[in-house]
């Protein structure tokens, strides 16, 4: 499954630039607002679910070459934050569900853990 | 702007791509007229009559061309005035009577962009470009226009892949006993706007000298750990101080305060403390340390309460993942 159909299923709104998102295959699910969890579990290109929305979970996908971030519960990032993901090309996605929803129906799609 | 090759909407956006096409968008700000233009066009002159300018267009293979008096440009042939000529069947008329005279030009000095913009605006398919005397120096169409970005692309390119090779080579040709390449990052404490701007730069730094990607990603978490340590608990801040040797990469971040009372607990994952407002940022976790121990070959924690702390990881890389030395050493590497 690719990124624009999770986006799609799950009503995501997309806070970075316009992508070709259906071209982007995450490789996993991961979901935690620790970082340091994050840090040590998420795998690359895959896509972390986490209600944190400040300028330091950029900097976390970055380094994990994650393939998206999808922020819930409706926290919304600073403008900055957005900038930053798109000088880094990560890819930020909000939702107001809760993670344990936006999880579950990752997993109904087929989405597994890393 | 619907020649530029990558187009946000048909391709995947690696980072390469998206330095593209910011740098494509700079390039028509930085590019002037005379740069990309095609440098004395054919020019007809308003005597001339309509049936040789069919012929010249048809030898040229062109599709218009201005029209010149003396240098002065006067007027402009295209496709649209010789249809609405051969409509009238008036083949022996001069130029001047079917020629647009009001035209549309840029000045040679001008950014590319000014160029886009009227192409974007107007429905003409080339501009004459004059000088600031309004004399006919060249003529632009947007095939010039993508011509010269993609050469300014390439030239782009080149200088990147010479940068790379260069850094990848760093230590190849240099003779020492022991040579190293040391990056130093002074960390604020409490600035988690710039958490993670040192590791990532690192991160880059490794992978344009050579090394693979798993050993940059290793490193950029090790880093990231310990930087966002200096942030959150230093008095004063501290350093990240990196040294990378062809085999291997070393990691000191050091601060004078406050230091850890106990080292044995703070290895231990899961313990923190860090405050409940660092907390609810995502930090504070107790995972910091081991996530370190897991990334590096070696560790050492060492801290004096009222003195400072330092933090020494050692990542080794054996000679496939050597960096700085090229792909020479790497192919010894392989067969030896």
């Amino acid at each position: 499954m690719n990124l624009a159909q999770i986006v799609d299923q799950l009503h995501l709104t997309l806070l970075t630039e316009p992508r070709n998102l259906a071209e982007l295959q995450p490789s996993g699910g991961y979901t935690s607002d620790l970082l340091s969890c994050v840090m040590s579990g998420a795998k690359q290109k895959s896509l972390w679910v986490t209600l944190q929305a400040h300028g330091n979970i950029v900097a976390v996908a970055a380094l994990l070459d994650l393939c998206a971030v999808i922020i819930t519960e409706g926290a919304q990032p600073e403008p900055a934050t957005v900038e930053k993901a798109n000088q880094e090309g990560i890819i930020l996605l909000s939702t107001n569900e809760p993670s344990f929803a936006v999880v579950g129906k990752l997993w109904e799609m087929g989405l597994r853990a890393c | 702007m619907a020649q530029t090759p990558a187009s946000p909407h048909n391709i995947l956006i690696n980072d390469q791509v998206a330095e593209n096409i910011t740098r494509t968008e700079e390039l028509a700000y930085e590019l002037r007229v005379s740069e990309v233009m095609t440098s004395s066009p054919k020019t007809l002159s308003p005597e001339m009559i309509m049936r040789d300018v069919v012929e010249m267009f048809r030898k040229a293979r062109i599709s218009g061309a201005p029209v010149v008096q003396g240098e002065n440009l006067v007027g402009i042939i295209s496709m649209e005035d010789l249809i609405h000529c051969l409509c009238q069947s008036d083949l022996d008329a001069q130029a001047s009577k079917y020629m647009t005279r009001d035209v549309l030009t840029v000045k040679g000095t001008d950014p590319v962009v000014e160029a886009l913009k009227i192409f974007v605006s107007s429905k003409v398919g080339r501009l004459p470009v004059i000088d600031d005397q309004g004399k006919l120096i060249g003529i632009l169409t947007k095939g010039d226009i993508t011509r010269g970005l993609l050469k300014a692309l390439q030239r782009d390119i080149q200088v990147e892949e010479i940068r790379k090779y260069r850094a990848s080579h760093l230590f190849e040709d240099i003779e020492s006993d022991r040579t190293s390449l040391i990056l130093r990052y002074n960390i604020k404490p409490r600035d988690f706007t710039h958490g993670g701007a040192a590791s990532s730069h690192i991160k880059r730094a490794l992978l344009r000298l050579g090394a693979s990607p798993q050993i940059a990603r290793r490193c950029g978490i090790a880093v990231y750990e310990a930087e966002m340590n200096l942030i959150i608990h230093t008095l004063r801040g501290g350093v990240i101080r990196v040294e990378i040797e062809p085999n291997r990469i070393s990691i000191e971040a050091y601060d004078d305060g406050p230091g850890i009372p106990d080292v044995e607990l703070a290895m231990k994952p899961g313990y923190s403390t860090a405050s409940e407002e660092i907390r609810e940022l995502g930090f504070g976790a107790g995972m910091g340390l081991a996530n370190i121990a897991r990334c590096v070959d070696n560790m050492v924690l060492e801290s004096v309460v009222d003195k400072g702390t330092r933090l020494k990881m050692r990542i080794n890389l054996d000679k496939e993942e050597s960096v700085g030395e090229g792909y020479s050493s790497k192919l010894d590497g392989g067969t030896s």
